[in-house]
């Protein structure tokens, strides 16, 4: 058969689209781990904070998080008896170097370690123009480094300010719960250097995690119900002052 | 009437469109990523690529193969639920070649006081001492044991 100009032009398009799958094949994965068997959130037990600063630490150490910048960070709360509504709110270098004494020991003093929320419906993946970044079939909210664009559109989204530019390659960077920990059976690096146990990894498509029972017996609380999220970590015994 | 008469340049309007089409469409085979859209609107590969990260800690339970004695003096004491590397650091390469790389000695004086210093925000029950007032710069592991964190008579060490 003669290959005429006009059948190279309507073969070239079907030929690429047939290209594509042969190239693609399937999605690798970490050998026994999949990820329609996981559900993953986190759990953060507030009495039991201490303000150490051990989960911002393991987190930079872990995740190699440019000085400055934060995947994790402690916030200390100043709440005045007299008007709670206007929390005092302080965290020295994302609490990482532990805090100086509190100004004013009157009235309540607590800490709350911050994180992605990892959002089932989340704000920040559903305002990406590229689809750079995404909620993985685990529940994990990640950010696909070569794809994304660095147009911060993601960074602005986040209604709980967890995402930041990583100035050493200009693009978008968050929390990933320690995805390449939580795929192998670790827990993250945060859980596993908090000495107290105040952080707790939870998967919650595995009826056999203690989160279960944890949730059905004690006070626990999202951060922003009224964004409507869906987010996935679970504060126990929240302060309503926290933002 | 013949209506296709006169109509010879729509027809090669719609020949340079669909040319066009064609050409976008070749282009765009190429550029995206082939696993692009298998699981969702992304990178399907990416996921696997960062699970493929490397690990910088260990995890407690690899230290405990080779360090029992150390679980032993931990486990009915106060820092039974405290992970090694939370103290130690990470140890990932220590864990991978035990011999060529060793942990750093830690000074208890900096380390102890990181969860122990005295804080109003602190829980109330969580022990914690003014260091300056406690122990005036001495190390911790002068009279506390670090792993079962007792006071020793004549002195941990």
């Amino acid at each position: 058969m003669n290959i005429t100009r006009r059948h190279l032009l309507l073969l070239l398009p079907a030929a690429s689209v047939a290209w594509k799958y042969v190239l693609a094949g399937t999605p690798e994965a970490a050998p026994n781990y999949k990820l329609s068997e996981h559900w993953w959130g986190m759990l953060i037990d507030l009495p039991k904070c201490i303000g150490c600063g051990n989960c911002v630490r393991a987190c930079q150490a872990e995740n190699d998080v440019p000085d400055g910048y934060f995947r994790t960070w402690v916030e200390r709360y100043h709440v005045s008896d007299y008007d709670i509504e206007n929390p005092q709110v302080d965290s020295p270098d994302g609490g990482k170097k532990g805090f100086p004494p509190a100004k004013d020991v009157k009235g309540k003093n607590f800490f709350v370690p911050k994180l992605c929320n990892h959002c089932a419906d989340s704000p920040c993946t559903q305002v990406c123009p590229v689809g750079a970044t995404f909620v993985s079939q685990d529940g994990v909210v990640l950010v696909d480094p070569k794809y994304c664009l660095g147009c911060r559109y993601c960074v602005q989204a986040c209604p709980y300010g967890c995402r930041f530019i990583n100035p050493r390659t200009n693009t978008a960077e968050k929390c990933t719960l320690c995805y390449h920990r939580i795929t192998k059976g670790l827990t993250t690096a945060c859980c596993e250097n908090c000495p107290t146990g105040a952080r707790q990894l939870a998967d919650l498509r595995n009826p056999a995690d203690p989160i279960h029972e944890f949730l059905k017996t004690h006070s626990v609380h999202v951060l922003k119900p009224s964004m409507a999220t869906r987010a996935k970590v679970y504060y126990n015994e929240l302060d309503g002052s926290v933002r | 009437m013949n209506v296709f008469k006169d109509a010879g340049h729509l027809f090669r309007l719609a020949a340079v469109f669909v040319a066009g089409l064609l050409i976008f469409l070749v282009i765009r085979g190429f550029l995206v990523p082939k696993s692009f859209g298998q699981l969702g609107h992304y990178r399907a590969n990416a996921v696997a690529e960062i699970a493929a990260r490397p690990i910088k800690f260990a995890g407690h339970e690899s230290c405990e193969g080779c360090h029992a004695d150390v679980l032993d003096k931990k486990k009915n004491g106060k820092h039974a639920g405290v992970n090694c590397e939370a103290c130690h650091g990470p140890q990932a390469q220590h864990a991978d070649d035990p011999t060529a790389v060793k942990p750093d000695k830690l000074d208890t004086a900096v380390l102890c006081a990181r969860c122990h210093e005295a804080n109003a925000a602190k829980p109330r029950n969580f022990p914690q001492v003014d260091t300056a007032e406690h122990s005036r710069g001495l190390p911790c592991d002068t009279c506390h044991h670090p792993h079962s964190p007792v006071i020793v008579a004549g002195g941990a060490k």
